[in-house]
C-alpha cells in the first residue's frame, strides 16, 4: 500500500465511491417504484474504477461516458441534486430533464456527456484533447468505455489519430468482462489493453481494478504522460458490476454464483476503508462520512422530488444555439 | 467585385475565415496538397496563398481516412473551443459518419440541455453526373435534412458559395455544406471583401409572375436556362434557389406560388423523401387555394446511378425536361 497519498485524498475517494454507491442504490428504488422512467445501468461494484479514473484527473479536464455513466460526473465532483433531478426528468436536472439516465453530462466539472450508443462518445472525448492540444491549454481528456465497445471500431480510428497526433487522451476500457451478457472473451480476440501496441502507445491493465488506488495510479501516470504532450494511452482496467446490466433486468443466467459471491467478497469501498482504518481513521468516522453522503442523496432526492418538471416547449428549446432565422 | 469560380469562392471563403479566427482549423483527407483544390490560391502546395504556408499544420490537416472518427473528434473539438472546417471530399463518405452525424453532432446540444454549442462545418461535395459510378455520385442532402439540430446549405453560384460558407463558419451550429461538382468551374462576379449571405435566406434568382420554378444545387443552371427559354415563348417564370435547405426559406417559396399559382420543383437527389416532395408538400398544405396547377416534381428517379455515360445523363433532371415541366403546368403545348 502506498503511502505518498495523503489521507485526505482516500477519505475523498471513499466519500466519492460512497456517493456512487448510495446515489445508486437509491436511484435502483426508484426504478422499482416507478419514480424514475426509463432505462438505468448503475456502476455499483464499479466504483473504484470510476473514482480512481476521475480523481487521477484535474477538475477542468474532459471526459466522455456511455450508457453506465452516473458514476462519472459523481466522481469527477458534480453535486448529487441536479443529477437526480434529471434522472427523474425535472427542470432543473443537468440537462433540463431533455437527457435522463443515459445522457448525463454536466460540463461544469468537464463531463461532456453520456453516449447511449456504444463506442459513440469515444471520438468526441478525442476531438476536445485535439482542440485542447491546439489552443495550447494543459488539459487531458478520458473516455470511458465498456468492454463492448472495445470491438467498435471507431476507437481505433480515434486511437490512431490520437497517437499519431499526440493528443492528450486517455482510453479508459472499463472491463467489466461483461457486454450486457456476452461474456467479453467470447467475442473479443486478445487482450484490450495489448491493441494499444499496434497504434505505438502505452497499454496497460489494471488486474485488480476494485482497488482504487491502483487505478488512479494507472490513469495518474497515463495524465501526467499526456499533459507533458507525449500522447495518449490505454488504460484497461477489471473490474465488476454487482447489479444487472440494468434495473429492472433479470437474466443472470450468464454469471454464475460463485463468481458473483467472489467479487461481492472483493468491494471497493470495503478495501478503501481497510487502507483507511489502516492510516487510523476509526470506524465512527467511516460510518460518518456514509452517513453525510446518505444525508446528501436524501437532500438530491428531496430536490429532484420538488424540482417541478419542464415546461412542454422546453422540448422545443436547445436544438441550434443561434437563433434559428427560419421562416 | 472579380470574377471568380465557385471553388475560388470557397477556397477565399475560408481563407478569411482562417485569418479572422485563429480558431478556425481545416482538417480532411488531402487538404494539405491542396487536392480538391480549396485550401490553397493555385493547383501546387507551393503557390502563393497555399493555405499549409500560411497557416501551417496545426490549423491546416491532413487527417487519415476515418470518416467516423474524423466526424467525432470534429464534433468533440467544437463542443470544447475549436470551429473546424472538415472537408469530407465526396459526399458519398458522409456515410461512414452517419452514427457520429446523427447520434453526436445533430444531438449533443438538445440531449445535454444547451450545455455544448457545436460550431462546425462539414464540406463535401457531390459528384453526380461526372460518371463516377454508383459509389461516388450520390445526392445525399435529404437525408440529413430529416435530422433536426443539422443546418444544411447548397449553394449554387460562386458568390452564394462564398457568403454561405462563411456565414456557416461563423455559425455556432453544425452545417453541412454539400456542393455540387458540376458548379466547381462558374465562374462569377463575387464581392472582394468579406461577407456573409444568412442562412435561411432564399434566393430569387429571377423574378416571374406565371410558374415558380424552386431549383435545388446543380439543377439551378438549367432551371435558368429553361426559364429563358419559356420567358421566349412567353411564359414568365420566376426561379427562386432555396441556398438553405435546413432552415428553409418556406416564406419566399409560399409567396412566390401564391403569385404565380403553379410550381415545378427540381433537384438532382431522388425522387422520395427528397427536398422536392418537402417543398411540394408544404405548398399543397399551405398554398393549396393558389394553386392553378398540379405540382411538379423533376428529380432523379428512385434507381442506383450507372457508370456509362450513355445510361448516366438520362438520371437527372435536363433543360428540356424543365421546359417541357413549364410549359405543361402553364397549358402551352410541348414545343
Ligand atoms: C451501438 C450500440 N449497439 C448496441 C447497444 C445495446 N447495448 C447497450 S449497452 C450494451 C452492452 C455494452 O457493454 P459494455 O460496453 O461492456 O458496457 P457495460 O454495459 O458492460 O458497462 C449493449 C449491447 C447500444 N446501446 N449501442
Ligand atoms: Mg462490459
Amino acid at each position: 500500500m502506498r503511502t505518498d497519498i495523503p489521507t485526505s485524498t482516500l477519505l475523498e475517494m471513499q466519500r466519492r465511491m460512497t456517493r456512487i454507491r448510495r446515489f445508486e442504490e437509491r436511484a435502483a428504488k426508484m426504478v422499482k417504484r416507478g419514480l424514475i422512467p426509463g432505462t438505468v445501468h448503475t456502476s455499483i461494484g464499479q466504483e473504484a474504477q470510476v473514482v480512481g479514473s476521475c480523481m487521477a484527473l484535474d477538475d477542468d479536464d474532459y471526459m466522455t461516458g456511455n450508457h453506465r455513466s452516473h458514476g462519472h460526473p459523481i466522481g469527477k465532483g458534480s453535486p448529487l441534486g441536479p443529477l437526480m433531478a434529471e434522472l427523474v426528468g425535472k427542470a432543473t436536472g443537468v440537462c433540463r430533464g431533455k437527457g435522463g439516465s443515459l445522457h448525463l453530462a454536466d460540463f461544469s466539472v468537464g463531463s461532456l456527456g453520456e453516449s447511449g450508443i456504444v463506442g459513440s462518445s469515444i471520438p468526441i472525448a478525442t476531438g476536445s484533447a485535439f482542440a485542447s492540444k491546439l489552443l495550447g491549454r494543459p488539459r487531458v481528456s478520458l473516455a470511458f468505455f465498456g468492454d463492448g465497445a472495445a470491438n467498435q471500431g471507431v476507437l481505433y480510428e480515434a486511437m490512431n489519430m490520437a497517437g499519431v497526433w499526440k493528443l492528450p487522451a486517455i482510453f479508459l476500457c472499463e472491463n467489466n468482462q461483461y457486454a450486457l451478457s456476452t461474456p467479453a472473451h467470447t467475442v473479443t480476440s486478445g487482450n484490450i489493453f495489448e491493441r494499444a501496441a499496434g497504434f505505438d502507445i502505452p497499454g496497460v491493465r489494471v488486474d485488480d481494478g476494485q482497488d482504487v488506488i491502483a487505478v488512479y495510479d494507472a490513469v495518474k501516470t497515463a495524465a501526467d504522460r499526456a499533459r507533458a504532450g507525449e500522447g495518449p494511452s490505454l488504460v484497461e482496467v477489471m473490474t465488476y458490476r454487482f447489479n444487472e446490466h440494468s434495473e429492472g433486468l433479470r437474466i443472470d443466467n450468464y454469471r454464475d454464483k460463485e463468481q458473483i459471491s467472489e467479487w461481492l467478497s472483493r468491494d471497493p469501498l470495503d478495501r478503501l476503508a481497510g487502507h483507511l482504518r489502516d492510516r487510523g481513521i476509526t470506524d465512527e468516522q467511516l460510518k460518518q462520512l456514509d452517513a453525510e453522503v446518505m444525508e446528501e442523496v436524501d437532500r438530491a432526492v428531496e430536490f429532484a422530488n420538488e424540482s417541478p418538471y419542464p415546461e412542454p416547449s422546453v422540448a422545443f428549446e436547445d436544438l441550434y444555439t443561434d437563433e434559428v432565422t427560419a421562416v | 467585385m472579380s470574377i471568380m469560380s465557385y471553388l475560388g469562392a470557397i477556397g477565399a471563403a475560408q481563407r478569411e475565415a482562417m485569418e479572422a479566427d485563429e480558431r478556425v482549423v481545416i482538417v480532411g483527407e488531402d487538404v494539405e496538397a491542396n487536392v480538391y483544390g480549396t485550401t490553397g490560391g493555385g493547383k501546387s502546395r507551393s503557390s502563393e496563398g497555399d493555405f499549409l504556408q500560411m497557416f501551417g499544420r496545426n490549423r491546416i490537416r491532413n487527417t487519415p481516412i476515418s470518416e467516423e472518427g474524423i466526424v467525432g473528434i470534429a464534433a468533440g473539438a467544437a463542443m470544447t473551443g475549436l470551429r473546424p472546417i472538415v472537408d469530407l471530399s465526396y459526399s458519398s463518405f458522409l456515410y461512414m459518419a452517419m452514427d457520429q452525424f446523427v447520434n453526436q453532432v445533430a444531438k449533443n446540444r438538445y440531449m445535454f440541455g444547451g450545455q455544448a454549442s457545436m460550431p462546425v462545418v462539414f464540406r463535401s461535395a457531390m459528384f453526380y453526373g461526372l460518371n463516377t459510378g454508383a459509389h461516388h455520385s450520390d445526392r445525399p442532402y435529404p437525408m440529413f435534412m430529416n435530422v433536426p439540430g443539422l443546418k444544411i446549405i447548397a449553394p449554387a453560384s460562386p458568390e452564394d458559395a462564398k457568403g454561405l460558407l462563411r456565414a456557416a463558419i461563423d455559425s455556432d451550429d453544425p452545417v453541412l455544406a454539400f456542393e455540387a461538382v458540376k458548379l466547381w468551374g462558374l465562374k462569377g462576379e463575387v464581392g472582394d471583401e468579406p461577407f456573409r449571405i444568412p442562412l435561411g435566406v432564399a434566393r430569387t434568382v429571377k423574378e416571374g409572375t406565371d410558374v415558380t420554378l424552386v431549383a435545388i444545387s446543380g439543377s439551378v443552371p438549367d432551371a435558368c436556362a429553361a426559364a429563358d427559354r419559356l420567358g421566349e415563348e412567353g411564359v414568365s417564370v420566376e426561379v427562386i434557389d432555396p441556398r438553405t435547405l435546413v432552415p428553409l426559406d418556406t416564406a419566399a417559396i409560399l409567396t412566390s406560388v401564391a403569385k404565380t399559382g403553379r410550381l415545378v420543383v427540381v433537384e438532382p437527389a431522388h425522387r422520395t423523401c427528397g427536398a422536392a416532395a418537402e417543398i411540394s408538400a408544404l405548398v399543397a398544405e399551405e398554398v393549396f387555394d393558389a394553386l392553378k396547377a398540379p405540382i411538379v416534381r423533376l428529380t432523379a428517379p428512385d434507381m442506383q446511378i450507372p457508370f456509362s455515360p450513355s445510361l448516366e445523363q438520362q438520371m437527372y433532371p435536363t433543360r428540356d425536361g424543365i421546359a417541357a415541366a413549364l410549359r405543361r403546368v402553364t397549358g402551352l403545348k410541348p414545343a
